[in-house]
């Protein structure tokens, strides 16, 4: 049914700033603080009270064009959006409307199946965020709270480049890897950091035309945006193919339901009487910050995957995995920095780091093995010391403690085996225990062999290095 | 003592010991009660902080570095915010708001030594001219009672006037300082778009209020501009320029003299006006006659912009945080429109409406938009004028103090009373409103304009022209009542 049906989607991502004071003020910005706490008479929008725009929230704004590659305005306008709200103190919200920072750029995004696909941004504002409505707190009316209100937020708009649900949950989560790569935005999606509105329509396979299209609102974890578009895709589809007509409207995901529900119609849309704040002159971005913004500009993840590539001679899906993200690529280089082997760290961070990690529903940057442990055992697996299931018993070793490599090798006594005397008699006593098995390899059945190199594992607890037990057998038995 | 007294006088007098500056607060007191019942220039009195404030600047003038307006008397218009007296901006919307700050101009002016007496009557959020807007009642024409000191700083100019206060704070969006100056005698100065703080200055129009000194002199102006200007890292719309400096020397300027602003004029006005250029003249100044464009269109344009900033400016007195919130609603929607009805009056109500009529969609283009263009020639017709002249010499108001109520139903008719002052404010330009005569008994003013931060040949024009004048020094005698 799908099949002859394509989706077209675009997304809008509200970013939250990292920064340490509001856009227009100097309250420092923190979640979970006493609410009105942290709002000063500008938040509070007290009368005579002006804005004044905070330069660390223009830079963050830059990079972020910068790493898309797109223009930067060279003067850009803060406009007044006006609509009345109790959370909204002035009555408008200062916002960007015809004169955004950040003009047309493009992301790459990496699909599941590893392919990239480039996106579309079609600009990024600057805005305030508002406060928040508060309804449990008192018995018969509802509260305000303007901690909130201020907090920066870089809207990010893409044009409708993407096809499906899929599709635009690895967006948001590009940009969600983006923006914490470039350390403008922390990423935490429970605390409400980044918040992703979805525009979706459906159209005939092969017509070039768009459907009439809903909004999806407030949509803040990349599966809820998949499950939601998901919904919403089939709703339309439904509706077209039994000959209905999808309504313009603002629609909600409810997460316990996993459906869509409408919230307002958008058919007369709002008239917010955008124009240019007169408190706030247009922002002219002079060469010399933006020289000083690119200076600061960390690697970006393209440019690091070519280098993992070029000098760690890695194959490219698993360098695309190791920069998918900031964390997993600091935590990979360092640990290499240290000396370790690049294609076995690359090996163990996508493998058992990895599973660990997902066990215990962490992330990378809150791994209980530091990039030194990590080094390390990565060299006592180079040398041999270790065989890899050895290295995984210590790897889990030192997940629970903060013990070095060789304090749990030497506690747990599980130097790998590869004194030759010592597996000489290992493997002499196993040649006398099973003449049966000696005899068929020494008819040709080669392949029993590795019965015995087990049995020799196993007598020494798993500590012999299997390859030279090979190598002695074959030897031994003169095959 | 005695009221109408400069600054120098009251500096040299309260260093000489001739009087305390307790003693000199107390007297404006006095004055203002004997006198405010009669012409309401003052909403707020601030009796007791005022004199606790006089108490420590006569032990500061004690000192051997008393700050420059040590223990002389200042009046606040009632917009610019007081921390703990307050702040009304003339309106049942903010009648019992006390702000938790006080405005940059507020605190220079402290820091300067001066001791506010109080917070000036004026139009309701500074929107009139005529000073009839106020919750808080109109204020008299100290010359003459029936008739109106002009807006919106009204209460400002007539406290001063009146001899209530040797200084007075005002703003001025459209002329709200340079009209009631004129229509009450005294001198007042609107200084360029950015020359003085606008932080902690309730706005009306934002890209166009500028606060000013008010005062019975150009020197006087001068003192009190010294302390309110200056770059504010809290207004994004402060300019980094350096302080307001007099000439050294005294020049010969050239003033332009737009001849063509005066046909229509009320004869004996533009009399007044070719008086004083012929004063300029013998004061060894050239006159060059020059031409204005598109000043005809300013006015129109002026209400646009002015309205459209006003409308979302006042958006965030909704009730919900402070100010005025009505009794009894019954949802979101009528809490905001109860309050608001009730907070606002009839002018402030016309302005909302007619500035969000012309944001919204539909009509951006052909009133926002056209007025942005018609300012934008103003300006650089006032630009190109100051290529060939140092100052222009205009008119400030098509009439003299008319009577209380005489406009009141026609609001097209008192925009018009801002004809001469509005091209001024749209072009961010500085301009002296000072006396040049009277007519009838009532005064008549007129401004001198400069180039943007160009206050200093300004006010070295005023000051010329002062010196050769007495207009200035004429006060109303206010012993009874004024006559019928």
């Amino acid at each position: 049914m799908t099949g002859s049906w394509e989706p077209v989607v675009g997304i809008e991502v509200h970013v939250q700033l990292a920064t340490r004071s509001k856009i227009f003020s100097s309250t420092s910005v923190e979640f979970g603080a006493e609410p009105n706490t942290r709002a000063n008479l500008i938040d509070l929008a007290m009368p005579g009270a002006l804005p004044v725009l905070n330069e660390e929230v223009v830079s963050m704004a830059v990079k972020f064009g910068l790493a898309i590659d797109a223009e930067i305005a060279e003067t850009c306008v803060f406009d007044r959006k006006n609509y009345f709200y109790p959370d909204l103190p002035k009555g408008y919200q200062i916002s960007q409307f015809e004169s955004p920072i950040v003009g047309r750029g493009q992301l790459p995004v990496f699909l599941e199946d590893g392919s990239v696909r480039d996106i579309g941004i079609t600009r990024a504002h600057l805005e305030e965020d508002a406060g928040k409505s508060v309804h449990d707190r008192f018995a018969e009316s509802t509260g305000i709270d303007l901690n909130r209100a201020g907090t920066p937020l870089l809207e990010i708009v893409t044009e409708p480049d993407m096809r499906s649900a899929a599709e635009a949950a690895a967006c948001f989560k590009q940009l969600h890897s983006l923006v914490s790569w470039l350390g403008i935005c922390d990423g935490n999606l429970a605390e409400g950091s980044m918040r992703c509105d979805a525009n979706v329509s459906v159209r005939p396979v092969g017509d070039k035309t768009f459907g009439e299209r809903t909004e999806i609102k407030n949509i803040n974890s990349f599966r809820f945006v998949e499950r939601a578009l998901n919904y919403e895709i089939e709703r339309q589809i439904d509706i077209l193919e039994h000959g209905g007509e999808v309504v313009r409207e603002t629609r909600q995901y409810d997460a316990g339901r996993d459906m869509t529900f409408s919230m307002r119609s958008k058919e007369l849309s709002d008239d917010y009487r955008y124009f240019p704040d007169p408190d706030l002159l247009p922002l002219r971005l002079s060469t010399a910050f933006l020289d000083y913004v690119r200076s600061t500009m960390p690697e970006l993840p393209q440019q690091k995957l070519e280098r993992f590539v070029e000098d760690f001679t890695l194959v490219r899906p698993v360098a695309v995995r190791l920069t998918r993200d900031h964390d997993i690529a600091k935590f990979y280089e360092t640990t290499v920095a240290l000396g370790a082997d690049p294609q076995i760290t690359a090996n163990w961070l996508l493998g058992e780091v990895a599973a660990a990690l997902n066990r215990e529903e962490k992330g990378y940057d809150d791994v209980p093995v530091s990039p030194q442990q990590l080094a390390d055992l990565m060299k006592r697996i180079e040398d041999k010391t270790l065989s890899s299931s050895l290295a995984k018993e210590v790897f889990e070793g030192m997940w629970s403690s903060d013990k070095s490599v060789d304090e749990i090798i030497e506690d747990r006594g599980l130097r790998q085996l590869s004194d030759v005397d010592e597996l000489r008699s290992l493997v002499e006593s196993v040649i006398n225990e099973h003449p049966e098995q000696v005899e068929q390899v020494r008819g040709g059945a080669t392949k029993v062999i590795g019965y015995l190199v087990g049995q020799v594992m196993k007598t020494s607890q798993g500590k012999a290095d299997p390859k030279k037990v090979n190598d002695l057998l074959r030897r031994l038995l003169n095959i | 003592m005695k009221p109408f007294v400069g600054v120098r006088e009251l500096r040299t007098d309260l260093q000489a010991k001739k009087y305390s500056a307790v003693e000199l607060t107390q007297f404006y007191l006095d004055r203002i009660a004997d006198l405010n019942d009669r012409i309401n220039c003052f909403i707020t009195v601030d009796t007791e902080r005022c004199l606790e404030r006089a108490a420590v600047a006569d032990r500061q003038l004690a000192s051997s570095h008393p700050q420059p307006l040590c223990g002389i008397p200042i009046a606040h218009k009632d917009l610019f915010c007081t921390a703990g007296v307050r702040t009304t901006c003339a309106s049942n919307m903010l009648k019992s708001f006390i702000a938790p700050y006080d405005a940059t101009v507020v605190k220079q002016i402290s820091d300067a030594g001066a001791i506010s007496l109080g917070k000036t009557n004026m139009d309701e959020f500074a929107m009139g001219s005529s000073n009839e807007t106020s919750y808080f009642g109109g204020v008299s024409n100290p010359w003459n009672m029936k008739r109106v000191p002009g807006g919106s700083s009204g209460g400002a100019v007539a406290s001063v006037a009146s001899g209530m206060t040797p200084l007075a704070t005002g703003s001025d969006t459209g002329g709200s300082i340079r009209q009631p100056a004129s229509l009450c005698g005294v001198t007042g100065l609107k200084p360029t778009y950015g020359r003085v703080s606008r932080f902690g200055m309730i706005a009306f129009a934002s890209s166009l209020d500028q606060g000013g000194p008010i005062a019975h002199s150009a020197d006087d102006v001068y003192e009190l501009l010294a302390a309110m200007e200056g770059h504010d890292p809290q207004d994004s719309t402060s300019a980094r320029v350096k302080e307001t400096v007099l000439p050294t020397r005294e020049r010969r300027y050239v003033i332009g003299y737009p001849e063509s602003l005066l046909e229509g004029l009320d004869e004996r006005i533009a009399e007044r006006i070719q008086q004083a250029r012929r004063q300029f003249e013998a004061l060894g100044h050239k006159i060059e006659v020059i031409e204005l464009p598109y000043i005809d269109a300013a006015v129109a344009a002026y209400y646009v912009l002015s309205s459209a900033e006003a409308s979302t400016n006042l958006a965030r007195y909704d009730g919900v945080r402070y100010g005025h919130r009505t009794e009894t609603s019954e949802d979101l929607l009528d809490m905001y429109c109860r309050s608001r009805t009730e907070g606002f009056g009839l002018e402030v109500k016309r302005r909302i409406l007619t500035g969000t009529y012309s944001l919204s969609v539909g009509y951006f283009d052909a009133y926002y938009l056209k007025a942005q263009k018609i300012r934008r020639l103003v300006r650089d017709g006032f630009l190109a004028a100051f290529e060939s002249v140092d100052l222009i010499l205009a008119p400030v108001t098509p009439t003299t103090a008319f009577e209380i109520g005489s406009l009141r139903s026609d609001p097209v008719e008192m925009y018009k009373q801002d004809l001469y002052t509005i091209p001024v404010s749209l072009a961010g330009l500085p301009a002296l409103s000072l006396p040049c005569g009277f007519i009838d008994g009532l005064p008549v003013g007129m401004q001198l304009i400069g180039p943007h931060f160009g206050e200093g040949d300004v006010l070295a024009g005023g000051m010329a022209f002062q010196r050769e004048t007495d207009w200035h020094e004429q006060h109303p005698s206010l012993d009874e009542p004024s006559a019928p």
